[in-house]
């Protein structure tokens, strides 16, 4: 065998055993020790790192679980992109009964489409909303509605969001959507909402967030909310899921049953619900549109 | 509302000077005019015929990737991708053959320009790398130079080639003695061979006052970068006159002229401060000295831009304007 | 003689000075005027009168309570109608005194005479007192309450009166006009401002586009000691406070900190003459010079506009009706200034001018590729880099922000003017600005 290759062999053997012993040393001196069930969270976790838990990443998210399980008490941590089945399986791994949780849903409160709100002003400038919202009130007057140059949709990082090119208004899909709640931080007029997503998906809310007068209000929008109170009083008095508060109604969500009875009485169609809301008899809509018209009169 | 319009509402401010990019590739297109008519008159129509050609490709090469294979808007009308064929026309001999041009194109638009995003983000100057692949490709065509002032109608050149005076200075291997250089009037009016647009040093330099008076550019390039290259072979020459060409001759021969006041001026691969201009410019010309005397190649101009352009980042880095208020100069309190 | 500016960055919009020759006059009072609230910088002043309440012009009708805050005074006499919101140039409502007018009758401690007043025996505490309680605050664009300027803390003291007749802006001249026909007054005014600030030294700096004024200021001088008229290039933005010192001392005020920190107060030209009146006729800021003008316009004018005036009355007072072409609104200058979104607003304090823009001067073209060129470094007067910031803020990079002094940016609009690609650098800036000013908030909150 060639001296060439004898001394290659020796010399490369020496280097090889010596970076061995270096590296030896050094993972045992630098060794951190982490609780082993940190991974097993962690590799529950769906690993997207949305940041919804409101904890850096998912091994943040570990390393919270582990900590809170120490604690005694991991109810309340929620992961919303993995539901309740990834926060059961944790639970098990960490040797607590199954978590119960609400899941919730993004909803947009703001009907302002081009149709209802149209457009008075052209706006040009950087096509964010948080820019256009310290220029001016909005194209169509509304200083609380939406915007619609979706800074929604740029924050949803599971694609749930997409501007509806008729309306103008961002649309949430509901198969995506996993209530991380980037949304509601993105948009500066904090038009979203998380609202619980309701028993067999059925939810009510008021569409609107203008807290100016009733009159001044459908200037701008024709499904304004006008607080005129009807949605109110015609919640049932067990449940007065219903207050009115700086011109603008609101459903408490802990408290609405979503039967459905206010969305027909809303004299400007504020109210929206994902279901077929039940008819209103004919006597008791009249007595709604002479009550509002004769309100409307007196406030003027 | 005013009678016809919805009013516009946009934040501050509310004016524009009148400046674009594109009265910008049109003023430099201009100043190249007086280097095209310079060099039709040296070699013919031939020297036309590749100027429009490279245009051709360019901006054909440019439309295609934008429209059909990025699938986004086609920006072809802000005529920087024109000004870039007429430079890499200016960089190529006016015998190269059209396929050798297209290849050049696609490695100058293709390559250099839209892989990085298309205008203002590239970072190597596009002609340049378009005529420096051209010339790795095909170093047999890129440095056939057709004789001056023959065959002048014709769309071809025929076989005769001569040199360059840069050809003449490598060749002659420090023995200045043996050949018999281009005077420095030749080389001011084109009388010689080379590249189509590099050869009147009178119609770069006009075509450079026309940049300065419109503004397109500010003098600290070109000045700089010839200034420095003049001092350094300058040096050189005063220590051995016999080795060595005088530095007016390395001014207005080769690429020098055409690369201080259009190449390294490029907007895009230049750097943004005066500072940062000065230093890319003297170390540029420095660069450019340095491959002529020393390199294994005739002419440097092409490769100091480029070199100096991958330093531009660190440049501008380094280089930014001094913050308003950072020294303190009122002790008064 | 070469003239005194600053010496970095600037350019220069064509002036536009088109109603520099109008001479100032009064806009007949309407029907009903309504008084914002918040006309300077700061907290809105507190509402102290009452639905059915009889004002006379100067009545203090809402009361500045916190440090930084003003008084606010009827412009009209007649009767309060109610409080409601406004829509102002902010692009949002606040809410305004709405005041029916009924004659023209002022409160009897106003001195109405028009014969000088030279004279002023009061202490500088006093003064400061005054300026106070009249609710004078900067007319430059800024309304930033004036008392509070001369509230010097203990510690640090000033040499300098810097006066600001300079009106950078294109298309303003309402100080412009101010200083032709009202200089005596303007210059007892600094008079009064000097022994405020307890300064012997004032340099009234005039941009040299208004060579009249200068001479007439100049020539007024002989009466006057320590009063000094300089002119000044013209160069936008000369008129900002830290490019004006470093045109008339040479002194850069640095990052972060105020005029007082080298030893100035600046005050613009106009403020000096609400001062004047403040001072010695006891009347509060009730009305201001505001210039009506417009490329478009048959007649531009430059209107004494008392607050709370709806906009729109200045061009019924010319006969004219806005040109069909007009695409823009603006309430300030073009550089500057705020686009509003109907001439339905009250002017305010702050209001400088009115412009009307046909389409083709308020198109925007569409942004294209930055290419580089580095003019927006050129022109910046803060020796900021604007391409990147720009990047920065689109990236949300706010601590890279912060620390290329982002919260620098004096806002002038250099930048995005001289932008050869149209790119709204100033729009991204400003988002990348707030952003960092409030996350610096929050921080020191915690």
């Amino acid at each position: 065998m060639s001296s060439v290759i004898i001394y290659s062999v020796v010399t490369m053997s020496v280097i090889a055993a010596f970076a061995a012993m270096i590296l030896f040393f050094v993972a045992k001196k630098f060794r951190v020790d982490e609780d082993p069930r940190i991974d097993e969270v962690a590799a529950l976790l769906p690993g997207a790192n949305c940041g919804g838990c409101g904890y850096p990443g998912c091994r943040g998210m570990a390393e919270a679980l582990v900590a809170a399980a120490d604690q005694g008490d991991i109810s309340s941590l929620l992961c919303p992109p993995g539901g309740l089945d990834t926060m059961s399986a944790i639970a098990g791994v960490l040797g607590f009964a199954a978590v119960t949780q609400e899941s919730t849903i993004a909803v947009l409160r703001c009907q302002g489409s081009c149709e209802h709100a149209p457009s008075k002003l052209t706006y040009q400038g950087p096509q964010k909303c948080a820019v256009a919202h310290v220029v001016f009130a909005g194209e169509n007057g509304c200083a609380y509605g939406c915007l619609g140059l979706g800074d929604c949709v740029s924050a949803c990082k599971f694609d749930a969001l997409s501007i509806d090119e008729k309306t103008g208004l961002p649309v949430v899909d509901p198969e995506k959507c996993v209530s991380c709640g980037a949304c509601v931080k993105a948009c500066p007029r904090h038009i979203f909402e998380m609202r619980p997503k309701g028993r067999k998906d059925r939810r009510v809310w008021i569409s609107c967030m203008n807290k100016e007068r009733g009159a001044v209000a459908k200037k701008n929008c024709a499904v304004a909310c006008i607080a005129c109170g009807k949605c109110a009083k015609t919640c049932p008095e067990k449940i007065q899921a219903i207050t009115i508060e700086n011109n603008l109604a609101y459903i408490d969500t802990k408290k609405c049953i979503a039967c459905g009875m206010c969305v027909p009485v809303c004299p400007t169609g504020a109210i929206l619900a994902t279901f077929e809301p039940p008819k209103p008899k004919a006597k008791e809509v009249a007595a709604v549109q002479a009550e509002t018209a004769d309100n409307a009169a007196v406030k003027g | 509302m005013s009678a016809n319009h919805k009013l516009i509402v946009s934040l501050s401010p509310h004016e524009k000077g009148q400046d674009s990019t594109q009265k910008i590739m049109w003023t430099v297109a201009i100043a190249l005019l007086p280097a095209l008519l310079a060099g039709t008159w040296v070699f013919g129509l031939a020297a036309l015929k590749v100027t429009l050609l490279a245009v051709i490709f360019c901006v054909g090469l440019e439309y295609f990737v934008q429209r059909f294979m990025l699938k986004t808007e086609v920006t072809v009308s802000d005529g920087s991708a024109a000004v870039t064929g007429i430079l890499l026309a200016f960089n190529v001999p006016a015998g190269i053959p059209w396929w050798q041009l297209l290849v050049g194109s696609i490695a100058a638009i293709g390559i250099a320009k839209m892989t990085f995003g298309g205008l203002g983000k590239n970072p190597l100057n596009p002609a340049l790398i378009g005529r420096v692949f051209m010339l790795a490709s095909f170093p047999v065509h890129m440095t056939t130079w057709p004789v001056p002032m023959q065959n002048l109608l014709s769309l071809g050149v025929d076989g005769k080639t001569s040199a360059t005076a840069l050809g003449m200075l490598k060749e002659a291997k420090g023995a200045l003695s043996t050949i018999s250089l281009p005077n420095h009037m030749d080389l001011l009016l084109g009388k010689i061979g080379g590249c189509i647009g590099e050869i009147s040093a009178i119609a770069i330099l006009i075509g450079g006052i026309i940049l300065l008076l419109r503004k397109v550019i500010t003098w600290h390039i070109p000045v700089f970068y010839l200034s420095s290259l003049f001092a350094f072979t300058g040096v050189l020459w005063v220590m051995n006159p016999g080795k060595y060409a005088d530095p007016l001759f390395h001014l207005l021969a080769g690429g020098a002229m055409l690369g201080a006041w259009f190449m390294a001026t490029d907007m895009v691969t230049s750097p943004m401060t005066v500072k940062g201009q000065i230093v890319f410019a003297v170390l540029g010309g420095v660069l450019c000295g340095a491959i002529r005397l020393f390199g294994a190649y005739p002419e440097g101009c092409s490769y100091s831009i480029l070199i100096m352009n991958a330093f531009v980042p660190l440049i501008d880095k380094m280089m930014k304007p001094k913050a308003f208020g950072k020294e303190v100069n009122y002790g008064g309190q | 003689m070469k003239l005194k500016t600053f010496s970095m960055g600037g350019v220069h919009p064509p002036e536009n000075k088109l109603s520099a020759r109008e001479p100032i006059q009064a806009l007949p009072l309407p029907k009903e005027v309504a008084i914002p609230l918040s006309q300077h910088l700061g907290a809105p002043a507190k509402v102290v009168v009452n639905k059915g309440d009889a004002v006379k012009v100067g009545t203090l009708i809402a009361k500045g309570e916190s440090f930084i805050s003003a008084n606010i005074h009827s412009s009209v006499s007649g009767t309060v109608q109610k409080m409601d919101e406004v829509m102002d140039a902010s692009g949002y409502k606040k809410m305004a005194v709405i005041i029916s007018v009924e004659g023209d009758v002022w409160e009897e401690s106003i001195d109405r005479s028009p014969d000088l007043k030279r004279e002023c025996k009061l202490e500088p505490q006093q003064i400061v007192e005054k300026m106070k309680e009249m609710g004078i605050v900067g007319l430059g664009g800024a309304t930033f309450p004036t008392h509070v300027k001369y509230m010097m803390p203990p510690g640090k003291t000033a040499d300098t009166l810097v006066i600001n007749a300079v009106e950078c802006e294109p298309f303003l001249t309402a100080d412009h006009r101010l200083m032709l026909e009202r200089t005596q007054e303007i210059l007892v005014g600094v008079e009064i401002m000097m022994k405020a600030a307890k300064v012997d030294r004032a340099l009234i700096g005039i941009e040299a586009n208004k060579p009249d004024a200068i001479e007439v200021m100049s020539r007024a001088l002989t009466d006057f000691q320590g009063i000094e008229v300089i002119p000044l290039k013209v160069q936008y933005p000369q008129g900002a406070e830290k490019q004006l010192i470093k045109a008339l001392l040479n002194r850069e005020i640095p990052s972060g900190k105020l005029p007082l920190d080298v030893g100035c107060v600046v005050n613009n030209v106009g403020t000096a003459f609400a001062i004047y009146e403040a001072v010695q006729k006891n009347k509060p800021l009730i009305e201001r010079v505001v210039t009506l003008t417009g490329k478009n316009l048959a007649k531009t004018a430059n209107f004494l506009a008392r607050t709370g005036v709806m906009a729109n009355t200045m061009l019924t007072a010319l006969g004219i009706d806005m040109p069909a072409d007009t695409a823009k609104l603006i309430s300030g200058g073009p550089m500057m200034g705020k686009a509003i979104s109907s001439l339905t607003i009250p002017v305010t304090k702050g209001t400088s001018g009115i412009i009307l823009m046909d389409a083709k001067e308020a198109r925007r073209h569409k942004a294209q590729s930055c290419i580089r060129c580095g003019r927006c470094i050129t022109v910046c007067p803060m020796g900021l880099s604007p391409y990147f910031l720009k990047i920065l803020a689109d990236k949300d990079q706010f601590e890279v922000c912060e620390s290329e002094r982002i919260t620098d940016c004096i806002e002038c609009g250099s930048c995005a003017y001289t932008c050869l690609a149209t790119l709204p650098l100033l729009d991204h800036i400003r988002y990348g600005k707030t952003t960092v000013m409030r996350l610096a908030r929050e921080r020191s909150q915690k």
